[in-house]
C-alpha cells in the first residue's frame, strides 16, 4: 500500500504581532516581523511525514515565494521532507488567490505522481482559506477542507475527519486529492540536528520560474488577479479603560467582585 | 436587471442563520441599485422552506434537491452550483464565511476564473458594478479594500455575525430545478457524522473565557461562568488541544463576542484572538504577566494568579452577585 508522492504547500508568514502598519503611506511594515513558516503548514507538513512513517512515500514541500523563504523550504526538509520546491518569479507579485492556486497547481503537476496533497487551512497573513479548493479545481481533483486526520484504507482510498459545525464528519475520499489540515491538529516534530545541518550545507532546493511552469506573466501577478486592493486601514482596538488592577489576590478579588456586582446590576 | 446569488447553506432542512445575514445584506445593496436578488438553496426536501427566505430578502429562490444534498458535500455542491451559475450566469455570487462557504465558494471562483473575496466584513457595489468589501488580514487588525476586476460572477464570502438579519420583505417567488447528479461518480463520500451539539456565543450575553494559562483545566471557569450565569469560551489552542469544542473559541477564525461582559482569564491577547473580542462592551481580564497583550484590549485588567484570585472571587461573588 506504498504512497506515490506527498505534495504539501507551505508558505512563509510574518508573525501577525510583529508587523507594523504606516497610516501615511498605507502600507505594512513586515521589515521588524519575525518570518516563520505559516502555522498551520506545519500542522500540515507533519501529518505528511506521518503519513510517509506509516505508508511510505516521498514528502515534497513547495512554495510560491521571494527567494528569502529558502532557509524556511530547508528547514521543512531538516524537519523530514524529501525534497522542496521553490517558485520565484518577479512576474509572481500582487497574486491573488487565483494565479497563486494556478502557479502552485502547475508546481504540483510538474512534481508529478501524486497521491495525497496537504495544505493549511488558511494562512496567518492573509488568510483566505482560498487556495486549497483553488488548487484542486485547477488540478481536477476532489478536496476537503478543515481535516485533522487522514487513514489510508486500501489503495487509492483514504478516510479524513473533517471539522464541522458542532462536531466532525469523517469521508472517503478516493487519491489523488487535496485536503486542508486544520491549524493545532498535531504537534509537528523538531528537526534532527544533524539533518537540519545536512540541510543547510549540502541540500540544494529546485528553483523554478514561472516560464519553467509554462505560464506567461499575464496569467500571474497583478495582471492575472481578479482582485486588486484598493487601499489598506488599520482597525484601531476599540476604546477601553484599561484599568490596572494590582495587589495580592485577595484585594484583587474583592475589587473585581465590586466591579462586576456593578455590572451585573 | 443585475442578479445577486446568495448560497443558502443548510443542514437537513435547517437554514445557516449566517446565510441569512448576507440574503439580508445583500437585499439592502439591490434596493439601493434596484438589483434582484436570488438565494440558492440545495438539499433533501427543502421546496417548503423557499418561499420563507422571502422575509429574509431574497426576491426569488432557486431550489435544487436530490438525497445527496441533505448535507454540505463538496464535490455534488460545487457540481450543482457550478451548472447553475454557467447556465445563468449571475453578476454577484455570495456565501457566508462558513467552513462549507468557503470551501465551496473557493472551488467555484478557479471553475469561472474570478475573484473571490474573503470573509469580508463590510459590502458593497460600486457605480461601475464593481465588488467592493472590507478584507480583514493579519488576525483581523489590517483591512484592505478589495475591488473585483475580473470574472463573472464577482464572489465573496461574508464574515459571520457582521450583518443582522432582517425579516422585512415578503414571500419568495420559488422555482424547483432538477438535479443532474450521478452519485456512482463522487469520489469523496460521508461515512459518519458525530455531532455533540451546538452552542453560539456570538449571542452570549455574559461570557468567561479561559486560555492557555489555566493548563487546560476549565474547572474554575466553569464555576465563575456558573455564578455570573454566563457561557463558557476559550482560546483557540484549548479547542485544538481537545479541551473544549471546536464551536465555542473566540477569534478570527471562531466566534466574535457580541457580549455586555467578558471576563479573560490566562489569555495573551494574540492578534487572532483580540479581533473575537472587538465588540464585547465591557472586557474584564486577568493574567499573570503584566506585560500580557491583552492589558491593551481589557477595561479591567488585574495582574495575578488566576488559580488564586478566581477561587476567592468565586466565594465573594457567592456572598451575593
Ligand atoms: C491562522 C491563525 C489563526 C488563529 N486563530 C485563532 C483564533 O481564532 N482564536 C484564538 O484564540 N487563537 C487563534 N490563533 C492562535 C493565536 O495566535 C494564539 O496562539 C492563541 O490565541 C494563544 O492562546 P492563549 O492566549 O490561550 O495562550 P498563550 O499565548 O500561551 O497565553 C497564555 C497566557 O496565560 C497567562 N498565564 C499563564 N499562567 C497563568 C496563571 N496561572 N494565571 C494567569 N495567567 C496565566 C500567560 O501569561 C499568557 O499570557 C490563530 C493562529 C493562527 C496562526
Ligand atoms: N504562496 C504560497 N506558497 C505555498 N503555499 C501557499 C501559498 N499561498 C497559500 N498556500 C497554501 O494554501 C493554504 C491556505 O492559504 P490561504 O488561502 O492564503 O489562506 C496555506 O496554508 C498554504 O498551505
Amino acid at each position: 500500500m506504498g504512497l506515490r508522492n506527498i505534495v504539501v504547500t507551505l508558505k512563509v508568514t510574518p508573525k501577525p504581532e510583529e508587523i507594523r502598519f504606516d497610516p501615511v503611506t498605507k502600507t505594512i511594515d513586515r521589515s521588524k516581523a519575525t518570518n516563520e513558516i505559516n502555522p498551520a503548514d506545519k500542522n500540515a507538513l507533519e501529518m505528511a511525514l506521518q503519513l510517509k512513517d506509516r505508508y511510505g512515500g516521498r514528502v515534497i514541500v513547495v512554495s510560491m515565494g521571494p527567494p528569502f523563504w529558502e532557509p524556511f523550504l530547508k528547514l521543512a526538509v531538516a524537519m523530514g521532507a524529501d525534497d522542496a520546491v521553490l517558485v520565484s518569479d518577479r512576474a509572481l507579485a500582487g497574486s491573488d488567490t487565483l494565479p497563486t492556486s494556478l502557479t502552485l497547481a502547475r508546481a504540483i503537476q510538474r512534481i508529478g505522481d501524486y497521491d495525497i496533497i496537504l495544505t493549511g487551512e488558511e494562512s496567518s497573513d492573509g488568510g483566505t482559506g482560498q487556495v486549497p479548493p483553488g488548487i484542486a479545481e485547477w488540478l481536477g481533483i476532489p478536496h476537503v477542507t478543515y481535516i485533522t486526520s487522514i487513514e489510508i484504507i486500501e489503495p487509492g482510498k483514504a478516510r479524513v475527519k473533517r471539522t464541522i459545525k458542532g462536531g466532525y464528519e469523517i469521508l472517503e475520499v478516493d487519491m489523488p486529492f487535496l485536503a486542508s489540515v486544520e491549524l493545532g491538529c498535531n504537534t509537528p516534530r523538531f528537526p534532527d540536528f544533524r539533518r537540519k545541518r545536512w540541510a543547510e550545507r549540502e541540500f540544494k532546493l529546485k528553483t523554478w520560474s514561472i516560464a519553467d511552469l509554462g505560464l506567461s506573466p499575464e496569467e500571474v501577478g497583478f495582471k492575472g488577479s481578479a482582485t486588486t486592493v484598493d487601499t489598506l486601514m488599520e482597525l484601531k482596538p476599540p476604546e477601553r479603560l484599561r484599568s490596572r488592577i494590582t495587589g495580592a489576590p485577595d484585594e484583587i478579588a474583592e475589587e473585581l467582585a465590586r466591579i462586576i456586582r456593578e455590572l451585573l446590576r | 436587471m443585475r442578479d445577486i446569488w446568495v448560497f443558502i447553506e443548510q443542514d437537513s432542512g435547517v437554514v445557516e442563520e449566517s446565510s441569512l445575514e448576507v440574503l439580508t445584506k445583500a437585499r439592502e445593496i439591490a434596493d439601493a441599485r434596484g438589483y434582484l436578488v436570488t438565494g440558492v438553496l440545495l438539499g433533501r426536501g427543502v421546496r417548503g422552506i423557499a418561499g420563507g427566505l422571502g422575509r429574509y430578502g431574497a426576491h426569488r429562490v432557486i431550489v435544487v434537491e436530490h438525497p445527496i444534498l441533505e448535507s454540505y458535500l463538496g464535490e455534488p455542491y460545487a457540481s450543482v452550483m457550478g451548472d447553475l451559475i454557467g447556465e445563468r450566469n449571475p453578476d454577484y455570487f455570495l456565501a457566508s464565511a462558513t467552513r462549507n462557504g468557503r470551501d465551496l465558494a473557493g472551488r467555484l471562483a478557479v471553475r469561472f476564473r474570478t475573484g473571490l473575496q474573503a470573509h469580508v466584513v463590510n459590502l458593497d457595489i460600486a457605480e461601475d458594478g464593481s465588488l467592493v468589501g472590507h478584507v480583514p488580514g493579519f488576525g483581523g487588525n489590517i483591512v484592505a479594500v478589495v475591488r473585483n476586476v475580473r470574472g463573472r460572477p464577482q464572489m465573496a464570502t461574508v464574515a459571520l455575525g457582521v450583518f443582522r438579519p432582517r425579516e422585512a420583505w415578503g414571500e419568495a417567488e420559488v422555482e424547483v430545478v432538477e438535479a443532474k447528479l450521478d452519485p456512482s461518480k463522487l469520489r469523496a463520500r460521508r461515512v459518519e457524522v458525530v455531532r455533540r451539539g451546538y452552542v453560539d456565543l456570538s449571542k452570549s450575553r455574559r461570557v468567561v473565557v479561559g486560555g492557555m494559562g489555566t493548563g487546560g483545566d476549565l474547572t474554575l471557569v466553569r464555576e465563575l461562568a456558573k455564578i455570573i450565569q454566563a457561557d463558557v469560551g476559550v482560546s483557540r489552542p484549548l479547542s485544538d488541544i481537545g479541551v473544549a469544542p471546536k464551536d465555542i473559541y473566540i477569534g478570527s477564525t471562531g466566534v466574535s463576542l457580541n457580549a455586555d461582559l467578558a471576563v479573560i482569564v490566562g489569555v495573551s491577547g494574540a492578534p487572532h484572538f483580540v479581533s473575537g473580542i472587538r465588540n464585547v462592551r465591557t472586557v474584564i481580564s486577568i493574567n499573570k504577566d503584566p506585560e500580557a497583550p491583552i492589558a491593551e484590549y481589557s477595561d479591567y485588567f488585574a495582574v495575578g494568579d488566576l488559580f488564586e484570585i478566581i477561587p476567592k472571587l468565586i466565594e465573594k461573588l457567592r456572598r451575593g452577585v
